[in-house]
């Protein structure tokens, strides 16, 4: 089905969008580095425990797209809105506020070196006590946070101790820590061995069904989006090129397209 | 024509960087007063910062004090003016001698350190995970080192300076037969507030400009792991020069109040 722009669009399934209750939406969303146009007007929107994948090659402008999300960037226009709040209207409090119900694991972990595994998931817990009030004893939450992804025996050790599965683990469990609503995952699996990945990818899973997320994920990974997605978006040339399914984009005939799934 | 557009270019960075730096400085004072104040991260960053300089500052002010004694003693056994050392060595220390060693000593071990720490946190997104996870990164991360460098190079300044007398009263003593007691009270004669104020009041000014270069190489480092190394050697470079512009300055001033 062709759009008004000419753009292959695939036939939306009602069906695969979880409970229809839109989360995050993006209109017309546009951001320019100089010359370079990497967002042109990208749209979509995510929809209450959907895991939805946005995939695009290196340097689409998918890593830009979820860092205006949450406020890391400013687009330059469009609409944006996370669980109905338009983020360039929220002050700063309000946007900390709405972080706390945004997780979002970083391409590189990002854990903080100058501390230990367990100062790296407390320092969340410290920045938002208005949601979770003044909490005693941050242990027990640090410890299940860190059984969730396998890594419990890890609390004392340092960033640098660990390898990069443990990493990308440890910075999953300190997304999880403030139990949102939202994750952002940006490219999971890049740098990591296929089992490591796979690992990963099951522990993603086992998130959503545990805590009932809705995810975003980017990458540029087929066998990451072929596993985990539920809906997938395309994005080519700084629009939503294509959508649909796995099964429905992996057949599709439009080279742009095939050009993501050819081994 | 070439060269010429090269310079104008390089001219339009330079102020360019200047107008950054003087904006990255006044955002400094709009955050410093505004909660949370982050207590515990300005103790952990002024204990960093002191502890860590403390022996290189030690070790350079002793050798600084012996090698200052040394020189100038003949010079002034010339002039039979060998009893004025203590006043010598005393004021000049104190007065620039010491404070610009000191800062430009922690120039190099601080503000370094600070350029490659937040330069390195800021390609691994260390900085944005920081903001997303509700903390403002300035504030945390910028705040604290600024304050933290103000607050501890007169510290440091101080006890570069008494080392430095020690080790000048060190050679007095095994050269002059002066005691340490004759040489401290010849110092502290001496010594007026006109010598120990401005002198004071310019180390929290060092310790302002190397916290404030650190920080804004490293937080606006780019150029992914290659910008670390950029931003570590660009930070002891543009501080140690705005080290001297800030000491020329200084003198300039106390010279109007204190008549030097």
């Amino acid at each position: 089905m062709m759009d008004m722009k000419g753009q292959y669009q695939m036939v939306k399934q009602d069906s695969l969008r979880g409970t229809g209750e839109v989360v995050i939406e993006i209109r017309d969303l546009r951001k320019s580095f100089g010359d370079n146009h990497v967002l042109n007007g990208f749209s979509m929107t995510l929809y209450k425990g959907e895991n939805l994948v946005v995939m695009g090659k290196s340097g689409s402008g998918k890593s830009v797209m979820i860092k205006c999300l949450v406020g890391l960037m400013l687009a330059d226009s469009g609409f944006l809105a996370v669980m109905g709040k338009e983020i360039k209207t929220l002050d700063r409090k309000t946007l900390d506020a709405l972080r706390s119900d945004i997780g979002f694991l970083f391409q590189g972990s990002a854990l903080y070196d100058s501390m230990t595994v367990r100062e790296n998931l407390e320092f969340p817990l410290r920045r938002h006590k208005e949601k979770l009030g003044e909490i005693k004893d941050t242990l027990p939450l640090v410890q299940e946070a860190l059984e969730n992804v396998g890594l419990a025996h890890t609390m004392d050790l340092m960033p640098s101790e660990l390898s990069g599965g443990m990493k990308r683990r440890v910075a999953l469990a300190r997304t999880l820590i403030l139990k949102p609503k939202i994750i952002l995952y940006d490219e999971p699996t890049s740098g990591l061995d296929p089992i490591t990945s796979k690992e990963i990818i099951q522990l993603m899973r086992n998130i959503q069904k545990m805590y009932g997320t809705s995810s975003l994920i980017i990458t540029h990974d087929v066998d990451c989006a072929r596993v985990i997605s539920e809906r997938m978006v395309l994005l080519v040339d700084g629009v939503n090129y294509a959508e649909g399914t796995y099964e429905e984009l992996s057949k599709s005939t439009d080279p742009k397209v095939e050009a993501f799934f050819k081994k | 024509m070439a060269y010429a557009y090269r310079t104008t270019e390089k001219l339009k960075q330079f102020f360019v960087e200047v107008g950054e730096l003087a904006y990255f400085a006044m955002r400094y004072f709009k955050e410093v007063l505004k909660p949370p104040l982050e207590f515990k991260e300005l103790l952990r960053q002024c204990y960093h910062m002191g502890n860590r300089s403390i022996i290189l500052v030690g070790v350079t002010g002793f050798i600084i004090g012996l090698v200052l004694t040394l020189q100038s003693r003949p010079t002034l056994m010339e002039f039979g003016a060998v009893s004025w050392m203590p006043n010598m060595v005393g004021i000049s220390i104190v007065r620039e001698i010491g404070p610009v060693i000191t800062a430009l000593i922690c120039a190099g071990r601080i503000a370094s350190g600070i350029g490659a720490e937040l330069g390195s946190m800021r390609v691994t997104e260390q900085i944005d995970a920081m903001e997303v996870s509700g903390t403002n990164p300035f504030k945390y991360l910028v705040v604290t080192r600024i304050t933290a460098t103000t607050l501890m190079l007169p510290i440091l300044v101080v006890f570069g300076d008494t080392i430095a007398l020690y080790g000048s009263a060190l050679v007095e003593n095994l050269k002059g037969d002066v005691s340490f007691q004759l040489y401290f009270n010849t110092v502290f004669d001496a010594l007026e507030f006109g010598d120990l104020i401005p002198a004071t009041v310019k180390s929290f000014f060092f310790g302002f400009t190397i916290g404030l270069v650190g920080c804004y190489k490293g937080y606006y480092s780019k150029k992914g792991t290659a910008g670390v190394g950029i931003a570590a050697n660009t930070a002891v470079v543009t501080a140690s020069l705005l080290l001297f512009v800030v000491d020329f300055i200084a003198v300039f001033v106390s010279d109007i109040f204190y008549d030097l």
